[in-house]
């Protein structure tokens, strides 16, 4: 099943900021779903997609080792609706990175008009979730290319991040035992 | 350096905005978990909330000594031992752990820091 709640990264500043873009179309399931006859973007997969936009970035820090979970949703305000044709834009700024976890702002943007503001909580899985893995490495990377990370991701100092080694490691095990 | 009433005002608002409770729940004897309703995790957004507002560090083991609380040194059969409780005192010296030393059990760790814990752990922290 895929839980992409973004298309794709528009801009990526390792430990800092990020934005992404979510294009809101009739073809999704939500539309016909969550309030038949009156197609509106649910705001709890607004939520979602901007938590996956800081999600990654602070994944990214650690070069994506540590389990990165939405813990606490600490604000939510929507201000108007997203409808189908509406192209959102998230962007996720970090506020701390820490060994636990992060904090994050957020915004969602429909155009020039402010969608949502957000604060959310992440946590880095701790020693009792081992063995517990969220992705495949190899699986996690084809996605992190999906959504086009290390095509616009760069470094604070204007470089471009880089794609971490394990990653690589681990897609290269799975090219050789299939 | 900040008053005791500017360090208790921002501890406040820090706890009101995490954890979506009234100003006047939180008073100075009133414990995070069992009368603010705090979770594991709100710890994490209040430990922001405070370096953010004081402009400190404040390392998680100072405010929730949880490898203590985990040690098979430090405890036994659910209870912290005496050595632990030395412990804990030596890391905690802002808490009054009068209470839990009488009996002191593990699970009601927990309900121990109250919010003039918070306030006395954060003037010490910036000099007061």
């Amino acid at each position: 099943m895929r839980w992409f709640w973004i298309d794709r990264f528009t801009e990526f500043v390792s430990g800092e900021r990020a934005v992404a873009i979510k294009n809101v179309a009739m073809a999704e399931e939500q539309m016909v779903d969550y309030m038949p006859g009156y197609p509106v973007m649910p705001s709890s997969l607004v939520v979602e997609g901007v938590a996956q936009t800081g999600g990654l970035l602070v994944g990214q820090h650690n070069a994506f080792r540590e389990r990165v979970v939405l813990a606490k949703l600490s604000k939510a305000v929507f201000h108007t609706q997203a409808v189908p044709g509406d192209t959102l834009t998230y962007t996720a700024i970090v506020e701390d990175i820490k060994p636990d976890g992060a904090i994050m702002r957020g915004t969602s943007h429909i155009g020039e008009t402010l969608h949502a503001e957000l604060e959310v909580v992440f946590a880095h899985l701790d020693d009792r979730f081992d063995g517990v893995d969220l992705f495949h490495p190899a699986d996690f990377l084809a996605m992190l290319r999906q959504l086009r990370i290390f095509d616009v991701g760069k470094r604070p100092d204007g470089t471009p991040i880089q794609i971490p080694e394990h990653m690589l490691v681990a897609e290269q095990a799975r090219i050789a035992n299939d | 350096m900040p008053s005791q009433d500017e360090i208790f005002e921002k501890v406040q608002a820090a706890l009101v905005d995490a954890l979506a409770v009234d100003d006047d729940e939180v008073t100075p004897e009133a414990t995070l978990v069992g009368d603010l309703g705090a979770e594991s995790i709100d710890f994490l957004d209040i430990v922001f909330k405070l370096e953010k507002a004081f402009e400190i560090e404040i390392p998680r083991a100072e405010l929730f000594p949880e490898d203590i609380l985990t040690s098979a040194e430090y405890v036994q059969d659910g209870k912290v031992t005496a050595d632990g409780i030395a412990q804990l005192k030596e890391r905690m010296p802002y808490a009054d752990l009068s209470k839990f030393e009488a009996n002191p059990m593990v699970q009601d760790f927990g309900n121990l820091l109250t919010v003039n814990d918070l306030c006395r752990y954060i003037a010490s922290k910036v000099g007061n």
